[in-house]
């Protein structure tokens, strides 16, 4: 085979890939600027006769899509700040600070790795109850606060902070919160921003406890309002792929914007196992 | 000594979270399992009893469960296989000494990771719509019949491994193209100079170097694709028929539809046994063959 045939093979497979790929992504877009009914026709119309932004507007007045945008931002951007400060300052001790028991520790998290996360649902939900958190933003922060799997991103990263760095800042009688901020913060930075991608977008995307958790419909992230939207409005198409836009399109922004970061944290993860 | 109490200071945070919002839980979660927890217990805890492994023994004995779990590992078998050739294959292509703009490719096949499982698995609610959808389109396009994808019990669990597929095969890809940069260049080039072909030099010299990441995407994605729930939830609600009602799904409904906290609990056990138990052979068979 030529060299230039297997270049034009292996884009064509490519370029089909693609296709498949966005298409769905393309056509979401497409028809969510469709006048309602456009999109129940046959053939499916590919791109809007007259492109109107009615179904976004419609989003927006009546269905109360302002809300759900605004407590998607509103809670994975509070557990994004929690589990930054939470991740970070247990993993800097796990990786540079000596303490009785840390070893043990460490095993026990690194073994509970393995436990899903639904095997604690039913008696969160429980405790969530006792606690009066029901229905409240707590409810789905508090859970997603802090995380083994960010405890252990931060500690890979922390274990190459040169000890001696540290100990000369405390010979300079430095304390450790001043260490932890002028020194080490700065050096974990790159890690810090994978971690914040990582646990925006796991809290953007979540799904099961929110829907769990939340029973007001006020209360409702985006994808558990669309989950809840589409089983009413099952005939809206257009109106719920404009909610499905305004779903994805802040996640796809976030990643194309820090894509580096996110991956880096994919690869850091699968490494751990 | 000062950095002993430091250390204990700052993990004390995260660790109470984990401890509060994860341990105890899991710990209840057994707890729960053995008890009678439904509606009555939750508005009265005078209402409950122990009742032993009873929950197991019920699930084991109810045709519900098996056919979910059924239902589950159809979905695994099919679905990780599947997810696993076209992250591979993606992996070559991208990875290929041919291929313009790698990065960008990288991107593109990685999107529908990032992208919302609700949001897109509505998308493909239409895309699959037995009248108007673009894939019963296409596939007349083809000559073929429409299949009413989601509305058929044989039809609805090939339709969400589909979907499955198209949404999760990015994220091994990026596992796979950072292995492949891995393997040395002058291997390919002992291969080539010892006369082998593409092929070979893919089945001799890339696949077995493959093997490691190969185990590690396996057994990460078994164990995820155990966890199938919002894929029915939003494209089918577990049917038609119950064909695509997952064991997630199951203690859902067990547990927030009709409030059996108890026997909820204990099918979210049975499902972690199940998970530990298959990756744990998957384990055994990769050393096996490592060492024969």
């Amino acid at each position: 085979m030529s060299p230039r045939l297997a270049r034009t093979l292996v884009h064509l497979a490519l370029g089909a890939l693609t296709l498949v790929t966005l298409l769905p992504l393309l056509w979401m877009l497409s028809v969510s600027f469709m006048p309602r009914g456009e999109a129940s026709a046959f053939p499916p119309p590919l791109l809007p006769h007259h492109a109107t932004v009615a179904n976004y507007r419609l989003l927006f007045s009546s269905d109360g899509g302002g809300r759900y945008l605004a407590n998607s931002l509103y809670l994975a951007g509070i557990t994004t700040l929690c589990s930054l400060v939470c991740n970070s300052l247990a993993g800097f001790a796990f990786a540079k600070l000596r303490f009785a028991g840390r070893e043990a520790l460490l095993r026990t998290l690194l073994a509970a790795l393995v436990i899903p996360s639904q095997v604690a649902m039913m008696p969160l939900f429980l405790m969530m109850k006792w606690l009066g958190l029901v229905n409240s933003y707590a409810g789905v922060v508090l859970p997603a606060a802090a995380g083994i799997f960010g405890v252990f991103l931060v500690r890979q990263y922390a274990l190459s902070i040169p000890d001696e760095l540290l100990e000369a800042a405390r010979i300079d009688g430095a304390g450790e919160l001043r260490i932890f901020v002028r020194i080490v913060l700065p050096v974990l930075r790159p890690i810090l921003v994978t971690l914040a991608v990582l646990t925006f977008l796991g809290s953007w995307n979540d799904f099961l406890w929110p829907l769990i958790v939340l029973t007001d419909q006020s209360m409702y992230t985006l994808p558990v309002a669309l989950a809840t939207l589409s089983r009413e409005h099952a005939q809206d198409n257009e109106l719920m792929m404009a909610g499905a836009v305004l779903t994805v399109l802040p996640v796809l922004v976030l990643f194309l914007a820090l894509q580096r970061y996110y991956i880096r944290g994919i690869l850091m993860g699968s490494l751990k196992g | 000594m000062r950095a002993g109490l430091a250390g204990w200071v700052f993990a004390a945070p995260a660790l109470l979270v984990i401890g509060a919002f994860f341990f105890v839980p899991v710990l209840g979660a057994f707890a729960v399992s053995l008890t009678d927890f439904d509606l009555y217990a939750l508005a009265d805890l005078r209402n409950l009893r122990f009742v032993g492994l009873d929950n197991y023994r019920e699930l084991l004995r109810s045709g519900d469960f098996w056919s979910a779990l059924g239902n589950t590992c159809y979905f695994v078998a099919a679905g990780v296989p599947l997810s696993i050739g076209a992250s591979l294959a993606t992996a070559l292509l991208v990875n290929s000494r041919l291929t313009l703009l790698p990065a960008f490719f990288r991107t593109v096949f990685f999107a529908p990771v990032v992208a919302t499982l609700v949001a897109v698995a509505l998308v493909w609610r239409y895309l699959l719509h037995t009248r108007y959808g673009l894939i019963n389109w296409g596939l007349g396009g083809l000559g073929l019949r429409p299949i009413d994808w989601l509305g058929n019990p044989h039809w609805a669990m090939p339709a969400i491994i589909l979907f499955a597929v198209w949404k999760n095969f990015g994220y091994n890809m990026i596992i796979f193209v950072a292995a492949l940069q891995s393997i040395p260049e002058d291997l390919y080039e002992a291969a080539h100079l010892d006369g082998a072909n593409g092929w070979q030099e893919f089945s001799r010299v890339t696949l077995p170097l493959l093997r490691p990441t190969m185990m590690l995407v396996g057994v990460l994605t078994v164990a995820g694709y155990f966890q199938l729930f919002a894929e029915p939830y939003v494209m089918t609600e577990g049917g038609p028929l119950q064909s695509t009602m997952s064991v997630l799904y199951l203690m859902y409904e067990q547990g927030f539809k009709w409030w059996n906290l108890g026997s909820a609990s204990a099918i979210a056990f049975l499902l972690f046994l199940i998970v530990l138990a298959v990756t744990a052979l998957e384990l055994h068979f990769s050393r096996r063959r490592e060492s024969a």
